[in-house]
């Protein structure tokens, strides 16, 4: 029964949402929303879970002293920081348990959770995002490194498009005739955006189509029994 | 007698045809085609000088208030949100500043909710056959026909990577994606995480599983759980290697980015939702050394994996990867009809370049699905 009763919730539910895709009509659009909010329900009740998980595994490390715990303790300290102030004076026009804490408003010029929120966890996250730039180039150099006639193709691609991007393609380019226009370097740029780079995007999307169109149908069917662990 | 009366009829076919053209529709409302019964559309084609117009709606004591006045000459709008099953009084006024007048057109229409939405007919054509297809292959696979499945290196190197994590004594560190239990990607993810798991628990291997969501934690403990008992090792589990980072997305890069280069783990594997943060995090993978194997139905992160991987599964391979690597014949056979469903594409494609250029729009009209 622990195995089955998982089995046909999915398959009950699978095919309500599968055959609601093509009948517009009550109940099947209002059994999706039912559906949709009894998930956003669950995930609301799952989120304790995380953050028990989060703590544990914190204070354990923290507790042993494993290797780099002072890295633990700072989250640990990060997360009781945001946890007491957003409980105490709230956040934004949400009153916290101490009230709006106007005094500190006062003082900071905003409340203690968006000050914190503001200056340490906008620009930590900004930070994280930037190393993408260089991430990028090292990323590339190695893509377009010169050994083999696909590589090659790659790299002449690559300096097309971006070139082809930059302010300085018409000046490199703008001499070429009318006629020839399609040589300049915008215009190729747009070729190869348009054409091979959409084809070979949209093959990989209908490709993944396929393949979320098989593994639903496993799913549904109880074939595909992976996600509960397997077995017959 | 009889070839009189055909010429009537032919007669009276003919007129009704002409009758049918020269006549102009204006102005029309109706119920909007297919739908849940909430809107109502309504069409004008108005006669040339008109240069602004005025679309209102009838509350229920018959008082009309503005609902659209961009103007266009001809033009549609749908006015939804509306009740089913209700009747709803339209009034277009049409001014000629030229003239100085005004024409005022009046209809209405019920809305109606219908039991099937035929802008998705051709949807469903292709569902049913693809479908058809892939348990046609599921129960040939069950009668015992062998079944030619194309070799995937990203899975087929998954024990190697398994086998040199053992040999050097470090974990190995699986990501699920960076999406919630309501993705797909992420439910691919968790079956080769059983996979992995169930491998990792016969090697004595660490396994490392940061999750991002609540959820994906949850049903992730539950599947390396299951994955271990069925392995025979249920006491090698420890709950604290399927873990929660934060819902961050930044975060969530940061925790995992601290593992990879404390825990120096020797295979990753990135599988499922991938967004801005997939080359962020398979960098510093290749920066650790480990072998890396990274998969996503996010066609803008393939190049990343591709680049910064060794292994990368592409399109449907990641929905697949879980069949294939049950080599369960029935699974097989359902990767059988997904190449049925290539088949079926790459032939409606050709078609339908032909009929476009034989000028037949109708074709690629059905399938694009608008009305």
């Amino acid at each position: 029964m622990k195995r089955n009763l998982p089995l046909i919730v999915a398959f009950i539910s699978g095919v309500v949402i599968l055959v609601g895709g093509f009948i517009p009509r009550d109940p099947f659009p209002r059994i999706e929303s039912t559906l949709i909010e009894w998930f956003m329900i669950i995930s609301g009740f799952a989120i304790l879970l995380g953050q028990a998980s989060l703590l544990r595994m914190n204070v354990a490390r923290v507790a042993e002293k494993a290797p780099n715990w002072q890295y633990y303790l700072a989250g640990l300290i990060s997360f009781g920081l945001m946890l007491a102030f957003g409980l105490l004076w709230g956040m934004e026009k949400t009153p916290g348990l101490l009230g709006q804490g106007q005094g500190i408003v006062d003082k900071l010029g905003t409340k203690p959770f968006d000050y914190l929120f503001e200056n340490a966890f906008i620009p930590l996250s900004a930070t994280m995002f930037s190393l993408l730039a260089f991430y990028i180039a090292s990323a590339a150099y190695r893509a377009f490194i010169i050994r083999t006639f696909e590589s090659n193709l790659l790299m002449i691609t690559a300096v097309i498009v971006m070139l082809g991007r930059t302010s300085f393609a018409p000046v490199l380019t703008g001499w070429i005739p009318d006629q020839l226009s399609w040589l300049r370097l915008p215009e190729l740029t747009n070729f190869i955006m348009q054409y091979p780079n959409t084809a070979a995007q949209r093959a990989i999307l209908i490709s993944a189509a396929l393949g979320i169109v098989g593994a639903s149908l496993r799913i549904i069917l109880g074939i595909e029994r992976s996600y509960l662990g397997g077995g017959k | 007698m009889k070839s009189s009366l055909l010429g009537l009829l032919l007669l009276l076919l003919a007129f009704g045809l002409t009758g049918k053209t020269t006549e102009q529709q204006v102005f029309s409302v109706q119920d909007n085609p297919w739908d849940d019964g909430t809107s109502i559309l309504i069409e004008w084609d108005l006669e040339a000088g008109a240069d602004s117009l005025n679309l209102q709606r009838a509350d229920s004591l018959g008082a009309f208030t503005l609902i659209f006045n961009e103007f266009a000459r001809e033009g549609r709008f749908i006015d939804s949100s509306l009740s089913t099953g209700q009747e709803y009084s339209y009034r277009l006024i049409a001014y000629n500043q030229v003239r100085g007048d005004s024409l005022i057109y009046i209809g209405s229409a019920r809305t109606k909710a219908q039991w099937f939405d035929m802008n998705k007919l051709s949807l469903l054509i292709l569902l049913l056959l693809v479908c058809g297809a892939i348990l046609y292959y599921i129960f040939s696979a069950r009668r015992g026909k062998e079944l030619f499945i194309r070799r995937i290196g990203g899975l087929d190197s998954m024990d190697e990577a398994i086998g040199r994590a053992t040999e050097k004594g470090k974990p190995i560190l699986f990501v699920p994606g960076i999406s919630d239990l309501g993705d797909i990607q992420t439910i691919a993810a968790l079956n080769i995480l059983s996979h992995l798991a169930y491998k990792s628990a016969e090697y004595g291997t660490e396994l490392l599983v940061p999750c991002r969501f609540s959820m994906v934690l949850s049903a992730a403990r539950e599947t390396v759980k299951e994955a271990y008992l069925k392995a025979g090792k249920p006491d090698a589990y420890r709950e604290e290697s399927v873990f929660y980072v934060t819902d961050d997305q930044f975060g969530f890069v940061a925790g995992v980015d601290g593992i990879m280069l404390r825990e120096q783990p020797a295979a990753n594997f990135f599988l499922g939702a991938f967004w801005a943060e997939s080359l962020i995090l398979t960098e510093t993978g290749f920066g650790t050394g480990a072998i890396q194997t990274a998969g996503t139905g996010q066609p803008h992160q393939i190049p990343f994996f591709v680049v910064s991987c060794d292994y990368t599964l592409i399109g449907e391979e990641l929905y697949a990867a879980s069949a294939y690597i049950s080599r369960d014949p029935q699974q097989l056979g359902s990767l059988k009809g997904h190449d049925f469903g290539k088949l079926l594409v790459i032939l409606l494609v050709l078609f339908g370049v032909i009929m476009e250029i034989i000028g037949a729009g109708w074709f690629k009209k059905f399938f694009e699905g608008g009305s």
